[in-house]
């Protein structure tokens, strides 16, 4: 835990040093709000915070949890499908350097200013590292674990539960945790451009009135955001697969060793 | 100490479990062909320990991998009990040079795999698991995961793992091959307990003409390009054996034997 303590001593300095700066140079509200603005506009208004909030919670939730879905299940099929490997799989990779966010203002015109829209893009932008790493992951399936279980009179649709799928968890989660960032980044965009609502919307309509001290209020509440559902992900590994995070912590502190 | 009751040494019975007849096997690649087996004509009796032994590349493996039903020959014929091999046959047990324990899975979970691969109830086979882990000294590690054991306790989960449905049949690809000697002597000494206890067919490869010597009924050995059988050596040897039987002239007349063989096929230099 001394590590998590590092962080917020360090975390504290930081606002410290910004609350500092903001004061001795005088430094107006409208270009930079100092700490303790932040914190004041943040309790003027807890509802309005708490509301849109969950609306840009939901947002990520639903366009995570979209691309979480299809992408285990469309990576299930790439694996076992050699025309859709062939295909769909080529096609992904050579559109996953496609900037995602670059195709947001397309879901206007397909699907309007709504949920929809939002949700489409948190998915889109989330969808690509899941399925990625998934296929990375049942393809990096040990070929002899396979024979063996052939051996054993064991079905191929077993072979998927009992050993192509556990062994890809790890890089299922490592997937998932670039998504879930990547999910939040999209519902904000999404929200940049297409909505009424979430912490996306207050910040453009915060800005446009130069009402610097809500804009970062909405920006603070993103990263806190943002770190929970990180770390969901990450409780979420270790309870689903200890052995690889026991696994790893172990190399961590043997390379720290030197 | 608890002292196990040791079967009579079985003798080897009449009907051959496994016949190869005039088996090949040709790899095809665009750079050529490759001839890893020629003209293996061999039986293993039914309760036989067969050792098969050769230096690295005379298709011990392909010969292992036919007889599991996992690579086709592309000539000739395996039959066991009578039936030609043409996938995995029943009651089959399978140790290969590494371990290939499931990192996911506990020791316990891993030696229940073939219950769950053939969908039986696991439970009833608990017990059994239990047995066999405390057989090869693994009494209290059922619950420990792959990574927290040595590589020697490794390969003993999946023994007991290959063990666990009573298989008939054991196949083992050199599975001492990566332990150092000392836990390889110790396995050597549980391997032939456990067979004594509960014989079953067994082809075993190794590239340790000590190791082919010490626990097989018999010795294939084998030469490569192409691989092919140059000499079928009957060990003579009392059971239990134990490791202090490598010192006497009986069990060095049966290395020299094929030390010499080696040599003349030029696969050995002589000192
Ligand atoms: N899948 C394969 N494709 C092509 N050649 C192979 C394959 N497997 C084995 N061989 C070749 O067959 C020969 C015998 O190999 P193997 O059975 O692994 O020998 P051993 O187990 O005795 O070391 C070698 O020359 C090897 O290169
Ligand atoms: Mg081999």
């Amino acid at each position: 835990m001394s590590r998590s303590l590092r962080i917020l001593a360090v975390f504290l300095g930081f606002l410290l040093v910004w609350e500092a700066g903001t004061r001795l140079f005088d430094v107006p509200t409208w270009f930079l709000p100092s700490p303790s603005v932040i914190f004041v506009e943040l309790r003027s208004d807890p509802m309005l915070y708490l509301v849109q909030s969950l609306d840009t919670l939901a947002t990520t939730m639903l366009g995570f949890g979209a691309a979480f879905v299809l992408g285990v299940l469309l990576a299930i099929a790439i694996v076992y499908s050699r025309l859709l490997e062939n295909t769909l799989y080529t096609l992904l990779v050579s559109f996953n350097s496609i900037p995602k966010i670059a195709l947001a203002p397309l879901f206007i015109i397909w699907l309007g200013t709504g949920l929809q829209s939002k949700v489409a893009v948190s998915f889109l932008i989330a969808f690509f590292p899941i399925v990625i790493d998934m296929v990375l992951g049942l393809r990096s399936t040990d070929p002899e674990a396979l024979n063996l279980f052939k051996t054993m009179h064991g079905s191929s649709f077993h072979a998927l539960t009992k050993i192509r799928f556990p062994n890809a968890l790890p890089y299922m989660f490592s997937g998932m945790k670039v998504a879930i960032s990547l999910a939040l980044v999209g519902a904000v965009a999404g929200e940049f451009i297409a909505s009424q609502s979430g912490l996306g919307y207050v910040i453009l309509t915060a800005q446009g009135m130069f009402f610097t001290p809500r804009v970062f209020a909405a920006i603070l509440l993103l990263g806190v955001m943002g770190t929970i559902l990180f770390y969901l992900v990450d409780l979420a590994e270790r309870l689903v697969c200890p052995w690889h995070v026991a696994h790893r912590e172990e190399e961590v502190a043997a390379a720290a060793r030197g | 100490m608890e002292v196990v009751p040791l079967r009579a040494p079985v003798a080897a019975s009449g009907r051959p479990l496994v016949e190869f007849e005039n088996v090949e096997k040709v790899y095809r690649s665009k750079r050529g062909d490759v001839t890893a087996l020629h003209g293996i004509n061999t039986h293993i009796g039914d309760a036989e320990f067969l050792s098969v032994l050769g230096p690295s590349g005379c298709g011990k493996s392909t010969l292992l991998r036919c007889l599991a039903g996992l690579e086709k020959p592309t000539g000739g014929d395996i039959r066991v009990a009578g039936k030609t091999v043409s996938g995995p046959p029943d009651n089959l047990g399978v140790v290969f040079q590494r371990d290939i324990l499931l990192e996911w899975r506990t020791v316990i979970q891993n030696v229940l795999l073939p219950v769950e691969a053939q969908r039986l109830r696991v439970q009833e086979w608990r017990e059994r698991a239990m047995k066999l882990l405390d057989l090869l000294g693994l009494k209290n590690f059922e619950n420990r995961y792959p990574h927290e054991l040595s590589g020697g306790m490794r390969q003993r989960v999946s023994i007991c793992r290959a063990l666990l449905m009573n298989p008939n049949l054991l196949l083992m690809d050199e599975p001492f091959g990566a332990l150092d000697a000392m836990t390889r002597d110790e396995l050597n000494l549980e391997l032939q307990r456990v067979w004594m206890e509960d014989a079953k067919t067994v082809f075993f490869v190794t590239h340790s003409i000590a190791e082919a010597v010490f626990l097989g009924d018999r010795v294939i050995v084998m030469s490569p390009s192409p691989g092919r059988i140059l000499r079928t050596i009957k060990i003579d040897l009392p059971r239990p054996r134990d490791l202090s039987i490598r010192e006497t002239p009986e069990f060095g007349a049966y290395t020299r034997e094929i030390r010499s063989l080696f040599q003349e096929m030029g696969m050995l230099r002589a000192r």
